[in-house]
């Protein structure tokens, strides 16, 4: 058993070095600001624009998501709940749900979430958990995590 | 672009391997072999008739070269299981170019039995490598359904919605003997099946099989020459698009960007109206695909998809027949299943089908390829000009 590990391009590798930092670093056009995921030279919404990197909060909401119940026999994964969640920024990307149930009843779409960064064999990923927003006024403003 | 429309080329030869299902005594290129020579012998043409060869999986010049043919034009265009739909499309145009005079497109795979095929891609620096496989998303049933939650969430549809598609097909198919599975099922039954990837049971999933199919075409004027020329399919209208090969990055989970340009722009270049359409078939490698379908497509109206298939409209008697042959859910489906659902599509418009629609005149064929990445549309019709 093993972690499909990513191996990154020249493109790609501030993305995994940032997640290796703990840190989830996107590409936003420099003049418009527009975020765009995946990792690029250019920017897709105008080749022509600067591009630079910068770090994301880390936060997101579950847009969809489906429940694997059939992993494959040879590979190791982080959690059996594969997602697709929408970064604060803009972008939309794929990743797995993490120290939640692998229940529907734990995961309601739009649902806020928090990145965390995860070893997988020699890697890391970036995966995501639920955030709990306290409902009791006097709670910090920072989300306490289940 | 009318040129490649409104009834100039026809597809004149149809057919399936000889059989479907699980094939171990056949290669991949056996399987395109099998269906092209069909496919001919269907047309009443020979493999030295042949000048134009199409294929996706295999380089266009291996099945080319197997089938002894000398081609003087070739396309491998390679969208995934709908590249069948582009095929007939870039066929017409190199017909009406002059590039091609007799075009073979073939399919064939070894999808169950796996014999002589290549192995699977699990490149670790491919975008799919980096992005989407090291969280698990490495087989279709992991990848391809990851937007139906947000479908259903986004228009206060249910679970329980994904099977009605199932239901629906499994009456078409439970006409057919050529279909994997044939045996009657309720929702209640699709539900309990055993769960692939929530929300996907079982039955929702498509048949996984070995097979092939080929289609012939020439110009409208070839075919009227030929002994086939009474049982010629016309193409009256296309369309293709695509977007991001990630499913990450589809342009709106919840609808499907290429669905809708690529149906649109067969619609227009057909010059019909969806009142027009007799028959539809939507590839349907899981149950989700119907729905967005018929409401990308502009069939139904958003939210509508499902009460549509319950309410009977594209079960046997119902207004629209969809996926009649059973579907990729019910019917076959090799890994690229594009293909049989275009053969089916001729079939009913030849009168020929095993679960015949009554008086189809126009059909409706839309694929889809790799996921969500790519798609692609034909509007088919029995008659030459459409009155």
């Amino acid at each position: 058993m093993s972690f499909l590990e990513p191996e990154p391009t020249p493109a790609t590798a501030p993305f995994w070095e940032g997640v290796r930092a703990g840190v989830l670093r996107l590409q936003r056009g420099r003049t418009t600001g527009r975020c765009f995921f995946y990792p690029r030279p250019h920017s897709p919404f105008d080749p022509d624009e600067e591009v630079e990197w910068f770090d994301a909060s880390g936060r997101a909401t579950l847009v969809s998501y489906i429940i694997n119940h059939r992993p494959l026999p040879d590979v190791d994964v982080l959690s059996p709940i594969i997602a697709l969640v929408r970064l604060e920024e803009g972008p939309t990307l794929m990743t797995n749900i993490v120290d939640v149930e692998p229940d529907p009843a734990h995961l309601a779409l739009d649902m806020p979430l928090q990145v965390v960064f995860r070893a997988a064999g020699d890697a890391v990923l970036p995966v995501f958990t639920p955030v709990f927003t306290p409902t009791t006024s006097g709670a910090s403003a920072g989300e306490v995590r289940a | 672009m009318s040129g490649i429309h409104r009834g100039a080329v026809a597809i004149v030869g149809a057919a399936e391997t000889d059989e479907l299902g699980s094939l171990p005594g056949m290669s991949m290129l056996d399987l395109h072999a099998n269906a092209a020579l069909n496919a001919l012998r269907d047309a009443g043409l020979t493999v030295a008739d042949v000048d134009g060869i199409i294929t996706a999986g295999p380089m266009a010049m291996e099945v080319s070269d197997y089938l002894g043919i000398v081609p003087r034009y070739l396309d491998g265009t390679m969208v995934g299981g709908g590249s069948f739909m582009l095929h007939v499309r870039h066929a017409a145009a190199a017909i009406a170019s002059g590039a091609a005079d007799v075009v073979l497109i073939t399919h064939g795979e070894s999808g169950r039995s796996r014999v002589g095929m290549p192995p699977w891609n699990r490149t670790p620096s491919s975008l799919p490598g980096q992005f989407e496989m090291p969280y698990g998303a490495l087989a279709p049933y992991s990848t391809f359904t990851l937007p139906a939650l947000r479908f259903l969430h986004d228009r206060g549809m249910d679970i329980r919605d994904l099977a009605e598609p199932v239901v629906a097909q499994r009456e078409w198919a439970q006409r057919n003997p050529r279909a994997l599975k044939t045996e009657p099922i309720t929702v209640d039954e699709v539900m309990a099946a055993s769960p692939v990837a929530y929300p996907f049971t079982k039955d929702m999933c498509c048949v996984v099989t070995d097979g092939g199919g080929a289609l012939v075409v020439v110009s409208a004027e070839r075919a009227a020459d030929l002994p086939s020329a009474s049982r010629a399919v016309y193409l009256q209208g296309s369309g293709e698009s695509a977007e991001s090969p990630l499913i990450s990055q589809m342009d709106g989970v919840s609808s499907f960007r290429s669905f809708r340009l690529s149906s649109q722009e067969a619609f227009r270049t057909a010059g019909i109206r969806h009142d027009d359409v007799d028959h539809l078939m939507v590839y349907d490698a899981f149950a989700h695909l119907p729905l967005y379908g018929l409401e990308d497509l502009g069939f139904v109206g958003h939210g509508e998809s499902a009460d549509f298939i319950r309410d009977g409209h594209t079960r046997p008697g119902g207004r629209l027949p969809m996926n009649t042959n059973g579907g990729g859910l019910s019917y076959t489906h090799t890994g690229m299943y594009g293909m049989f659902a275009i053969l089916e599509s001729v079939r009913q418009l030849r009168g020929e089908a095993a679960a015949q629609v009554d008086g189809v005149r126009v059909g409706f064929v839309q694929g889809v390829g790799l996921f969500f990445a790519a798609a692609g549309a034909l509007v088919l019709s029995s008659e030459r000009e459409l009155g």
